[in-house]
């Protein structure tokens, strides 16, 4: 049964979550979440995050109606929740602030960060730079090379960018290589996590500080159209943006809550981020979860063109969203994602992140089967820039307005 | 199920302390460099003077551990797959050849999770491994696991850290087997210091428990394998023997040169633990 009062004290979104990690870490994260329950509750400490939430970072993101999409692809009113207005570009900084700021009331001097994409590395950087924090980011390899302009950014904020070689050398294992810091130097570091992912408290703890997205889309949707929308849509890799802006609406039964994961070069192929169309409850970083997995329970590596997506695991709440049938999630092929970053591109002059390109493919494939009177609501996470050199070899764009139609030929509905 | 099996971790204890020795508990990666290989491992660490043996599950994420281990096992996976069920195989078969070593499968716990708790421990137990190390299971998390492994008889050997501190009394009243006390923060590797309270640490497990203690990360030379037989009851050594083994491949990969690589790993044990 789906209960909206979770996790539990266990850190429990019903079968999911929990806290599966080496006992030398079992402290700190007890520590960390009795630090979350006291300071979160403090006047001063809402403040100051609010005051950097919006005076530092920009917020409230506008909410913005797509015409041109909508009318483009002949359905529902589409808004798009402009998280790529944010300070740095991308919705990771929400919580790289507020949890930069309870690092700094625990008392530690160093803050760790690991990064898929780099804009979790590059929120982190900026929030070390702004409260005077020691940094490092451990980024997998294969990412560094795939991201060298986030790498150049967190350098010149300070940051050491230190290069993950072990595994399959991207997200999974700069994940697994952070932890292994952390247990090292767990008395003085604390560990920014990026996604709603991880031990508990983790997962809910990036909820919370990433649900100011859907709290203010709720309420910038209301204001703009007097009533809630029908459809939530946001990209999920771990599933930060896509928690921030569901967990709002969880409790609205008539608002459906949709992911798009990354199917990379196909379902049917090995090379996918399919967790939810293809994985199967696991343990894995500090979680239990869907996971991608082989039948011995070794982790599988994950593929998608977005290194942000490129993740075998998913939040523990995201899987509880799923078994409840609270939400539902959709693979989303590279090429997919490719054709609706040029179609954002050309109808709406916003090139958006990989990521969140997802997220628009997935909302190309639903707007056309609905009427005109509904809504949808698109997290559009992060923008496009840190994507442009690693798109540049897919993408021709004379050929782009091609793109722009194929989207018209999947909808099978008479747009207009 | 056998009651040799509930009690070769008890009665090893119980041996060495009437001749008031400790126990050396060697860890190796199953499948490094394969299955025949690590089963002549585990009889060559029985003539070198091992107590109990740690079989080592190769995993894709070990987080627990540093890069020696965390290259052995991609090796073991690289090459072979090997899983949890090669893992038996190595000790069943070690054991029908005559060694008498405990054994204690050491194991992330996904894999424990993917084979089957019921099938799992039934496995152990029908295959005459006596304990389980699960390095990524606190106690908050193992209740399932434990009734299913009390059941069987296998111990389930808790983990405990410097960092522990109000955790120890808990963790080791729940305790069969023997208490493993991590040496220090941090990921499994060779270090030159330990945590720096490490022997108040490990007092304050002594005082907390009538079960055997060991200690281990970290421990990698016989002046430190020394230092704890005076305190502890069992010293675990992994990474440091995994890399000799890793050091040995070469000659292990080669029948003319086979002898000579066990032989290698057989000295530096001898030399590690004084014998």
């Amino acid at each position: 049964m789906f209960n909206a009062n979770v996790p539990d004290e266990y850190g429990r979104f019903g079968k999911f979550g929990g806290r599966y990690v080496p006992e030398t870490l079992m402290n700190a994260l007890i520590e960390l979440e009795e630090a979350f329950n006291t300071y979160t509750k403090e006047e001063s400490f809402i403040q100051e995050v609010n005051y950097l939430l919006h005076r530092y970072s920009g917020r409230p993101t506008s909410l913005y109606y797509a015409q041109r999409l909508s009318e483009h692809l002949g359905g529902a009113k589409i808004y798009l929740k402009r998280e790529d207005l944010n300070h740095t570009g991308a919705h990771k900084i929400n919580n790289a602030i507020a949890q930069g700021v309870l690092a700094k009331r625990m008392g530690k001097k160093k803050i760790i960060a690991e990064t898929g994409a780099g804009q979790h590395g590059v929120a982190t950087a900026t929030v070390a730079a702004l409260l005077g924090f020691e940094c490092k980011v451990f980024m997998g390899e294969e990412d560094m090379k795939r991201q060298q302009l986030n790498v150049f950014r967190m350098n010149l904020l300070g940051t050491e960018v230190v290069p993950v070689t072990s595994g399959t050398r991207t997200l999974k294992d700069a994940c697994n290589e952070t932890l292994r810091y952390w247990v090292s130097h767990v008395d003085d570091t604390y560990y920014i996590l990026g996604s709603a992912t991880g031990p508990h408290p983790y997962p809910q703890m990036v909820r919370d500080f990433q649900r100011i997205i859907g709290d203010e889309a709720r309420k910038q949707i209301l204001e703009q159209e007097g009533r809630l929308p029908d459809a939530v849509v946001a990209a999920v890799g771990g599933g930060s943006n896509a928690m921030g802006i569901f967990y709002p609406f969880v409790g609205d039964a008539g608002v459906r809550l949709i992911g798009a994961e990354a199917a990379g070069k196909g379902i049917d192929t090995k090379e996918h981020a399919a967790t939810m169309t293809l994985g199967s409850p696991g343990v894995f970083q500090g979680s239990m979860s869907y996971l991608l997995q082989d039948e011995y329970g070794q982790v599988q590596e994950a593929h998608s063109i977005s290194a942000g997506l490129d993740y075998p695991g998913i939040g523990p709440e995201h899987a509880y969203l799923k078994d409840t049938g609270r939400a539902e999630y959709h693979p989303i092929t590279d090429k997919e994602a490719l054709d609706a970053l040029q179609l954002l591109s050309r109808t709406e002059g916003i090139i958006p992140a990989l990521e969140s390109a997802h997220a628009i493919a997935q909302t190309a494939k639903l707007a056309p089967s609905m009427g005109k009177d509904q809504i949808i609501i698109v997290s559009l996470s992060g923008r496009g820039d840190k994507d442009v050199e690693a798109i540049m070899k897919y993408v021709n764009p004379s050929e782009a307005s091609f793109a722009t139609q194929n989207f018209k030929g999947v909808t099978g509905h008479d747009a207009h | 199920m056998t009651l040799t099996n509930q009690n070769r971790i008890d009665r090893k204890f119980a041996e060495l302390k009437a001749l008031g020795e400790p126990a050396f508990i060697p860890f190796i990666t199953i499948g490094d460099p394969d299955l025949r290989t690590s089963v002549d491992i585990i009889k060559t660490l029985e003539q070198a003077g091992a107590a109990i043996v740690e079989l080592g599950v190769p995993y894709s994420d070990p987080l627990a551990d540093g890069p020696v281990i965390q290259r052995s096992s991609m090796r073991a996976l690289g090459k072979h797959q090997i899983s949890v069920r090669d893992c038996i195989e190595a000790a069943k078969l070690a054991r029908s050849e005559g060694c008498q070593l405990p054994f204690i499968l050491f194991t992330y716990y996904n894999p424990v999770l993917q084979f089957g708790l019921e099938k799992l421990f039934q496995t152990l137990a029908d295959s005459d491994i006596s304990g389980i190390i699960v390095p990524d299971l606190p106690m908050e998390e193992d209740e399932e696991v434990r009734t299913v492994a009390e059941r069987f008889g296998i111990h389930i050997i808790p983990l405990v850290a410097p960092t522990s501190n109000a955790r120890i009394h808990k963790i080791v009243s729940r305790a069969s087997g023997f208490v493993y006390c991590v040496s220090s923060l941090g990921v499994t590797g060779a270090r030159t210091s330990f945590h720096s309270g490490i022997d108040e640490f490990i007092t304050t497990v002594r005082k907390s428990t009538d079960l055997p203690v060991a200690v281990g990360f970290g421990v990698s030379t016989n002046e430190q394998f020394a230092r704890f037989s005076k305190t502890c009851d069992g010293i675990v050594v992994g990474s440091a023997l995994v890399r000799q083994i890793e050091e040995a491949l070469p000659l292990l990969e080669s029948e003319a040169t086979y002898r000579q690589g066990l032989l290698q790993i057989s000295n530096f044990v001898r030399e590690l633990i004084g014998k």
